[in-house]
């Protein structure tokens, strides 16, 4: 577990996170890879400091007058919305695949969750984030088997939690991130050991082009 | 991250004292033969806290006093971060006072060997517009995360980086050219993805990606060059 990521997200994401300006579907995608990766956790510190760098510069407003007696007066009442989010109920092997940020939107451990088949040997399980625009998903695909071809008209990616998968450009293990594109057909293979699981973030509609017609709904919500 | 030197000089005020001066000496009369010294004048009397020395004393005795003298700082900042976001006026200030409020709650989990208090009070403030003004949750690492691949060993103490990199951000952004620094800038201040930055500017996706590709670049050069550079002043 030691090991580090060596594929990476780009700098746009990165900075995306670290200014807020990214969906939270995407930013979950984002801290689950910062979990994995210190690296990336080190670049995104540059640019949350280029927040408090641009913070520091900014021309500040004028406050109402009492707006700081009025502050004070809220240091000392507790907010229960604030409470910590309970991180318990997962068993071991949960705990140790899914980083706490992704953990926090699965409602259960991986085995008792209401995972649907989508074809031989890939399970699907659409993960609901925010108000829902953007897809997401874990996958869980044996060993050896292939996620059906597919390409889409948007971006996706595929952060790896469990195992590992190749495709066309390269091999991906845990903590890796593959980001394929719309022009991109790609047909993803689990290495042959053991199950691979992903979490997967899809811009855009998905568009099928393998022949398979019961895989055709993968990816898609019901 | 590579190692930093020691030797620097930061422009911090209670970092341009040098070693075993009191701090009352830094202001035009160096007393050691270094000239860079006597460039770095402090913006304020040594005897005031600095805004680290605030954070720590509410987080340690919960300071009030140290708590106005922060909020005088950051709040009416916080309100015009909130309103170049889109956000009317008094709704800005409330969201401002909120994060402040936040501030005094969180005071402990403030490091000032991880970040500066500027870049700690502007992660609370983003993730407290995000859940607020965009209803949204954000997602954040958990330190105590048995699934955290942690940090290699040497990186543990970031305190002089931190500094540094704030202030090598500073003017690394300065020196990119127009159209690209207004490009970073709309990612803190414009809550857009890119093709909407795209259409609202009149300029293809495509260039607005590659001019962010560009300047990121150019910062990252900059300070992954400022990281591993001896500096001009080491022995
Ligand atoms: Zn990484």
């Amino acid at each position: 577990m030691t090991q580090t990521p060596g594929h990476h997200l780009n700098e746009e994401a990165l900075l995306g996170y670290a200014s807020g300006a990214l969906g939270e579907a995407e930013s979950v995608l984002v801290a689950t890879h910062l979990a994995l990766c210190p690296a990336c956790r080190g670049r995104t510190s540059t640019y949350e400091a280029m927040g408090g760098s641009m913070l520091s510069q900014i021309e500040p407003s004028n406050l109402s007058d009492g707006a700081l007696s009025a502050t004070m007066a809220r240091l000392d009442q507790t907010d229960p919305s604030e409470a910590p989010c309970d991180d318990g109920g997962f068993d071991n092997a949960t705990v140790t695949v899914l980083p706490r940020p992704l953990r926090d939107y699965v409602g259960g451990s991986l085995d008792s969750l209401p995972w649907k088949s989508r074809g031989r040997g890939v399970k699907e399980l659409p993960i609901r984030i925010g108000d829902g625009s953007v897809r997401a998903s874990l996958l869980r695909i044996g060993p050896g088997e292939t996620i059906p071809q597919h390409t889409h008209e948007g971006v996706e990616s595929t952060l790896v939690l469990k195992g590992a998968f190749s495709d066309e450009t390269g091999t991906y293990a845990r903590g890796d991130v593959a980001v394929a594109t719309a022009d991109h057909d790609h047909a993803p293979v689990a290495d042959s050991t053991e199950e691979c699981i992903c979490f997967a973030v899809i811009e855009g509609p998905l568009r099928f082009t393998g022949p398979i017609g019961r895989v055709l709904n993968l990816f898609v919500r019901p | 991250m590579g190692v930093v030197p020691q030797t620097l000089d930061l422009s911090a005020p209670n970092a341009a004292a040098g070693p075993g001066q009191v701090s009352d000496a830094t202001v035009g009369t160096p007393s050691s033969g270094n000239p860079s010294q006597a460039r770095q004048e402090p913006e304020a009397p040594t005897d005031q806290r600095s805004h680290d020395d605030l954070l720590d004393a509410i987080a340690s005795t919960r300071d009030k006093t140290a708590f106005a003298e922060l909020f005088s700082h950051f709040a009416p900042r916080l309100k015009s971060y909130l309103i170049r976001l889109g956000t009317d006026a008094a709704m800005s200030e409330e969201v401002a006072q909120e994060a402040m409020v936040m501030v005094w709650r969180k005071a402990e989990s403030f490091d000032r060997k991880q970040a500066s208090a500027a870049t700690w009070i502007f992660t609370i403030a983003r993730n407290k517009r995000i859940d607020r003004l965009r209803r949204e949750r954000r997602p954040e690492l958990d330190p105590n995360d048995p699934a955290l691949v942690p940090d290699a060993p040497d990186a543990a103490d970031r305190s002089i980086e931190v500094q540094q990199t704030e202030e090598s951000l500073r003017s690394a952004i300065e020196k990119l050219p127009q159209e690209q620094s207004e490009l970073i800038r709309a990612a803190y201040f414009e809550d857009k993805t890119h093709r909407e930055i795209a259409d609202q500017r009149g300029i293809p996706l495509g260039t607005v990606k590659s001019r962010i590709r560009l300047a990121l670049a150019r910062l990252r050069q900059e300070i992954d060059g400022f990281d591993t550079d001896p500096g001009p002043s080491s022995e």
